[in-house]
């Protein structure tokens, strides 16, 4: 087990204290997690098999220099290619990959780069995933926006000239009913002209609930597609059934969303094997579903409330780099998001590579906007936040960073019909 | 042959100097300006889902006046979609021409035809001037027509793919066969690949990718201007002596036949 992730906070009672290190030593008190709980619905789509085939497939000591710059040298970016790219062999190539990733970013974005913040509403969770700052065991403050702060956030954020927004919640059914979903996303709508979720995974007729309610992107981060690992990571609640985390971005594109995002969450398995089968899961969605608008993300493990020792060891910026370059050559025209887990420098660099959007004026606590743009005695306490983040710019700031390096902060480029 | 000073596009009830359509996406909008005064252009694209915004900087604001605004319906998955958002554009006072864009692969961004003949249909009928991009087929392209179509935009080559004109014959075949402007569009990487288009007798060249994409926008634009502008003159003069298959005799072959 990986101890840097285990913490024990003095909140728990004994018996919640038992059963927690139970389910950390002994894998014998956990469930299945390849078995869909009473209620999950199920695909019948071979997507799954073709990526997890194909990642099981990959071994990053049969890539060589040759291979990278054959693929470099190819117009199209087969699946081989790219593992050739996202290979070890690839690190010195570093380089002429950016340029190429550089060229296409612009062949199929021009000089545009979107902007868009997250809105953390809630932060219950029933989940026991080791490393994150919003599960069950972990001493956090909880909060759920209502109503009137919710609006509050909202307005705050739309003042500051956003119009894209992400809503986001921890992933609980109980807490954070769908009901209280849609309506958050239905405000959502009378403030923003573009509306995304990240929200625990939901069953296809819940997805296009949603979508009537003026969604029309959804993200689900599978942490690692490593299943085994994840196993390992994801102790308790829904959450652990793997598979049908996989399905969710195949059920909200069934629902009539638009786009869909996918990522591992970099840091937790091996990150080229993550890496590749985030992009193959693009790829193969993109085949089935052609219609739909595809997104890549690529966060690393940060830090979280009462645990700095968590991070992404072993990969660094070039590593990231290398992966979002291989992701662009692969994919041209997937839109790839990098967060403000990244330092400002960072995402001032990337943007001239390979990422098409940047979040701003980021807080990942819950209700921090309002707080953090009018502070004020006596107001009501925010929630903590989900995991530390490296870029606190605001809005203005990122955008005028975006347009010192020639390029085109765009707020809106997206029609709800 | 034509007049050179006579020589105006004409689509609907517009008559236009320039044959060359300005994309306005994917560059900043300061650029839009001097693209449009470098490659005098009259009649610009906009995707009507970029100025669904409250931002500041409108793309609206910088286009110059006199300029013929050209929305698309970039975004519209079906006809459905692309009739709302044509609609739409109307409403925000983009006027009535409006270019059909209807898309259902977001990885190469081809024209559904099928769809758009019928989106053609329904905004022919509510009087917008309608100039379908679709993919060059003639069957498709007589379609268009009869159902009120302005003008056909078939593409050169996959968008942003600065590839040329990979889809050559097809364009020729519908600028031999059919009555309306043929404007191609997509695919247009450099001011020759627009020069050889318009010696082929299309009616116009629209570019965006390959403006966005160059180290100098406004001087790209200006050789655009210029490539356009030679391409058509070209076109009018009557290409001589090039010939794609075959050779031509000096002498008539059948000079001896006397009866």
């Amino acid at each position: 087990m990986d101890k840097q992730f285990l913490v024990d906070c003095d909140f728990l009672s004994p018996a919640a204290l038992a059963h927690k290190h139970r389910l950390e030593q002994n894998p014998d008190c956990r469930t299945d997690h390849m078995v869909y709980l009473p209620g999950m619905e199920r695909l019948n789509s071979d997507i799954c098999a073709q990526v997890i085939g194909q990642m099981q497939d990959f071994t990053d000591s049969d890539y060589t220099a040759r291979d990278v710059q054959a693929a470099l040298a190819h117009e199209v970016c087969t699946p081989t290619d790219f593992q050739a790219l996202l290979s070890s062999a690839a690190e010195p190539f570093l380089e002429e990959m950016a340029r190429r990733a550089q060229w296409e970013t612009s062949r199929h974005f021009g000089n545009t780069v979107y902007l868009f913040t997250p809105l953390y509403i809630a932060n219950y969770c029933e989940n026991y995933c080791v490393y994150c700052g919003f599960n069950c065991y972990n001493q956090i403050k909880r909060l759920r926006l209502e109503r009137p702060q919710l609006e509050q956030e909202m307005q705050v954020i739309a003042a500051s000239g956003m119009e894209e927004i992400l809503l986001l919640t921890g992933e609980s059914r109980a807490y954070s009913d769908l009901e209280y979903i849609g309506e958050a996303c239905r405000l959502a709508r009378q403030y923003f002209r573009l509306v995304g979720i990240e929200i625990y995974p939901v069953n296809t007729d819940e997805y296009r609930y949603l979508h009537e309610c003026g969604v029309d992107y959804v993200t689900v981060f599978q942490e690692t597609y490593d299943s085994e690992r994840y196993a390992q990571l994801h102790l308790q609640g829904p959450k652990r059934v793997w598979p049908y985390r996989f399905e969710a971005q195949e059920r909200a594109l069934r629902a009539g969303m638009r786009g869909v995002t996918c990522s591992a969450l970099l840091g937790l398995a091996d990150f080229r094997r993550d890496a590749l089968a985030s992009a193959l899961h693009v790829y193969y969605l993109q085949r089935q579903y052609p219609q739909a608008e595809f997104s890549l993300s690529c966060p690393r493990l940060r830090p979280i409330v009462n645990n700095a020792k968590i991070s992404s060891s072993g990969l660094g910026e070039r590593q990231l780099c290398q992966i979002l370059c291989a992701y662009r050559i692969f994919l041209p025209y997937v839109g790839i998001t990098v967060s403000s887990r990244e330092s400002a420098a960072f995402r001032d660099g990337i943007v001239k590579i390979a990422a098409t959007k940047v979040s701003a004026g980021v807080s990942t606590g819950i209700g921090d906007h309002t707080h953090k743009y009018h502070a004020a005695e006596g107001m009501q306490p925010s929630g903590d936040e989900q995991f530390a983040i490296a870029d606190g710019r605001s809005l203005p700031q990122v955008a005028s960073a975006i347009a010192d390096a020639g390029l085109q902060p765009v707020l809106n480029d997206y029609i709800y019909v | 042959m034509q007049n050179r000073a006579e020589d105006k596009l004409l689509i609907g009830s517009r008559a236009f100097n320039s044959r060359f359509i300005l994309g306005s996406g994917k560059y900043s909008l300061e650029l839009i300006k001097a693209a449009v005064e470098r490659a005098g252009a009259e009649i610009i694209t906009l995707a009507v889902r970029r100025t669904n915004t409250q931002e500041q900087a409108n793309i609206l604001d910088y286009i110059p006046e006199g300029v013929v605004l050209l929305p698309n319906t970039s975004g519209a998955r079906n006809a459905d979609e692309a009739v709302r958002i044509a609609r739409l554009a109307r409403e925000l006072g983009c006027g009535d021409f409006v270019k059909i864009e209807i898309m259902r692969d977001s990885k190469y961004l081809l024209p559904d035809n099928q769809e758009t003949l019928r989106a053609t249909e329904i905004l022919a009928g509510e009087g917008f001037v309608v100039l379908p991009y679709m993919h060059p087929d003639l069957n498709v392209a007589r379609d268009l027509q009869n159902a009120g179509a302005a003008a056909v935009m078939p593409l050169a080559a996959p968008i942003g793919s600065n590839k040329g004109l990979a889809a050559r014959e097809f364009i020729q075949i519908l600028i031999d066969e059919i009555d309306l402007p043929v404007i191609v569009d997509a695919g247009i990487g450099r001011p020759s690949q627009a020069c050889e288009a318009m010696e082929m007798g299309a009616a116009a060249v629209m570019v965006n990718t390959a403006l966005a994409t160059a180290g100098n926008l406004p001087l790209m634009a200006a050789a655009f201007r210029q490539a356009v502008c030679a391409g058509r003159q070209a076109y009018l003069s009557g290409l001589g002596r090039v010939l794609s298959r075959g050779a031509a005799a000096s002498d008539p072959l059948t000079g001896f036949l006397h009866d």
